[in-house]
């Protein structure tokens, strides 16, 4: 369903992505980690049109992005890192907005507008204007709408980030749930290690712009003679703490490169 | 279709629903209005031009209109900020449908906050001459909203960040309003500003307006105007679309 090969990233002489390969079959839920920085949000960027490759090959369902991005658009759903609601719209009309750049059929809108809010716990405040809610409740948000248009690929940007222990399930038993029954691709990321372990099929590991392993939990747990996924992951990508903020906008990118030239120096 | 319609009505819900951003957008041309207006009046009177509020109320409609429809410049670049442009993009609608959708919409709000004006400047004492001239008057509004909404698109587009977008209001909406004729008649000016005037595409829509309401006869002539503003208006909207289409975040 998601084909990689030797994809490449630069800007200027800073290399985001160092050209990594990898495949996800249909149905399969993937996990792709890696520390802040690692060029995770940058890979994701160009599945999904967003970015243009330096180089390498990409395709999505048979189709390459940066050729049909149109028809590359209608086949995934995504839920960004950073958020991406229309603030003065209500929590309705967010989705609702949604629905019809999707092309939602009307007469399933209110339905699934419905059950979505419902299972993400906004119904009671749809009216609201978006602004009005908690972080929480705006992830909850950008969540539930990334599901209405049923994708056959869902991608999930670090979708937990500042979520309660009880929406996490609600939205990793919703995700397993639509995988099992729709067999929607996932490709998601995540700094939760467990969260990983219990829901992906196989994770590929990403530090420095480079696939360092590929595999289920087991099999990197096995590897690295760790006991949990979390050790795998600091065996594999070290202990030291990334400077990279998790911001990848061109213009950090650029100031982070000028600090890191003047560090040089 | 449907895309367009949802964008245009997003872009008014949210006009209507910032009465921050009503008040601030109309306390300029009002101060211009009744300031200039009221201030140099017994000048203007006294050298032989009539009533000043007459001859300045389209000019500052057109400045309220082009201000307007640079904010929606502004309002693409808030939206890549805030992150909501990435959801519009990634969504299965090609960039040109869009960046129609906010054309218009951009565009709309520039003709409100337009007719906004014009109802203060009949407060203010203006009189129309002329009742078919409103209909000219809205073609006027409608083309001048559509040519700096597609620039501000174009500027946007190319400009990522509020401060550097500062500079094109500064540096390129400041003098293209100043140089318009819309505070001073552009007849008995020096050459060197009628010059300046025939390049500036802010001037045919303020010298369209003000024929098309006070029902006196035009400096450069109405059909001159209609004809420059429509080509430059479809040039920018190309521009504009072009850019647009180019953007990556």
């Amino acid at each position: 369903m998601i084909r990689v090969q030797n994809l490449i990233k630069r800007y200027g002489d800073f290399v985001a992505v160092q050209d990594i390969s990898f495949e996800v079959p249909e149905g399969e839920i993937f996990a792709f980690l890696g520390p802040n920085g690692a060029g995770k949000t940058t890979t994701i960027k160009m599945l999904t049109t967003l970015m243009k490759p330096t180089s390498g090959k990409v395709e999505l369902d048979g189709l390459d992005p940066s050729v049909e991005p149109n028809e590359v658009r209608k086949r995934f759903g995504i839920v960004f890192q950073d958020p991406s609601l229309d603030d003065q719209l209500t929590v309705i009309e967010n989705m609702d907005l949604h629905c019809v750049l999707y092309n939602v059929p009307r007469a399933l809108r209110a339905a699934r507008m419905e059950r979505l809010l419902t299972l993400f716990e906004l119904w009671d405040r749809r009216n609201d204007q978006s602004k009005l809610l908690s972080g929480g409740m705006k992830r909850r948000l950008e969540i539930a709408r990334g599901l209405l248009h049923t994708p056959k690929i869902v991608f999930l940007d670090e979708p937990t980030l500042g979520l309660d222990p009880q929406t996490r399930n609600a939205l990793w038993t919703h995700i397993q749930a639509l995988n099992r029954e729709e067999r929607v691709t996932v490709f998601l990321t995540t700094h939760y290690m467990e969260e990983a372990e219990r829901v992906a099929h196989r994770i590929a590991i990403i530090d420095h712009g480079k696939i360092v392993a590929q595999g289920t939990a087991q099999e990197l747990k096995t590897q690295t003679r760790a006991e949990s996924l979390e050790m795998a992951f600091l065996a594999l990508t070290g202990k030291s703490i990334r400077e990279e903020s998790a911001s990848s906008a061109p213009s950090t990118r650029r100031l982070q490169r000028l600090r890191r030239r003047g560090s040089r120096q | 279709m449907n895309v367009i319609y949802a964008l245009w009505l997003r872009q008014m819900k949210r006009f209507g629903r910032s009465r921050a951003r009503i008040i601030s957008t109309l306390g300029q041309p009002v101060l211009y209005l009744l300031a200039l207006g009221f201030g140099f009046g017994p000048i203007y009177q006294r050298a032989g031009q009539g009533n000043y509020i007459q001859f300045l109320a389209p000019g500052i409609i057109g400045m309220t209109i082009l201000a307007a429809s640079m904010l929606s410049g502004v309002e693409l670049i808030w939206d890549r900020q805030f992150g909501f442009f990435k959801e519009m993009l990634v969504a299965p609608v090609p960039r040109i449908t869009i960046m129609i959708g906010r054309t218009l919409g951009g565009a709309s709000v520039a003709i409100l906050q337009g007719l906004l004006v014009t109802v203060i400047s009949l407060l203010a004492g203006f009189r129309n001459a002329n009742p078919k001239g409103w209909l000219f008057a809205l073609v006027f509004m409608a083309l001048m909203a559509l040519t700096f909404t597609a620039f501000g698109t174009a500027a946007a587009s190319l400009i990522s960040d509020f401060q550097a977008f500062q500079l094109v209001g500064n540096f390129v909406i400041m003098p293209m309003f100043f140089l318009s004729g819309a505070l001073f008649p552009l007849k008995d000016a020096p050459r060197v500003l009628q010059i300046l005037a025939r390049l500036d595409p802010v001037s045919y829509g303020v010298d369209g307006l003000r024929a098309a309401l006070n029902g006196g006869g035009s400096h450069f002539g109405v059909a001159v105007d209609l004809g420059v503003l429509c080509v430059i208006a479809a040039g920018l909207l190309a521009l504009g679309a072009f850019l647009f289409s180019k953007i990556q975040i």
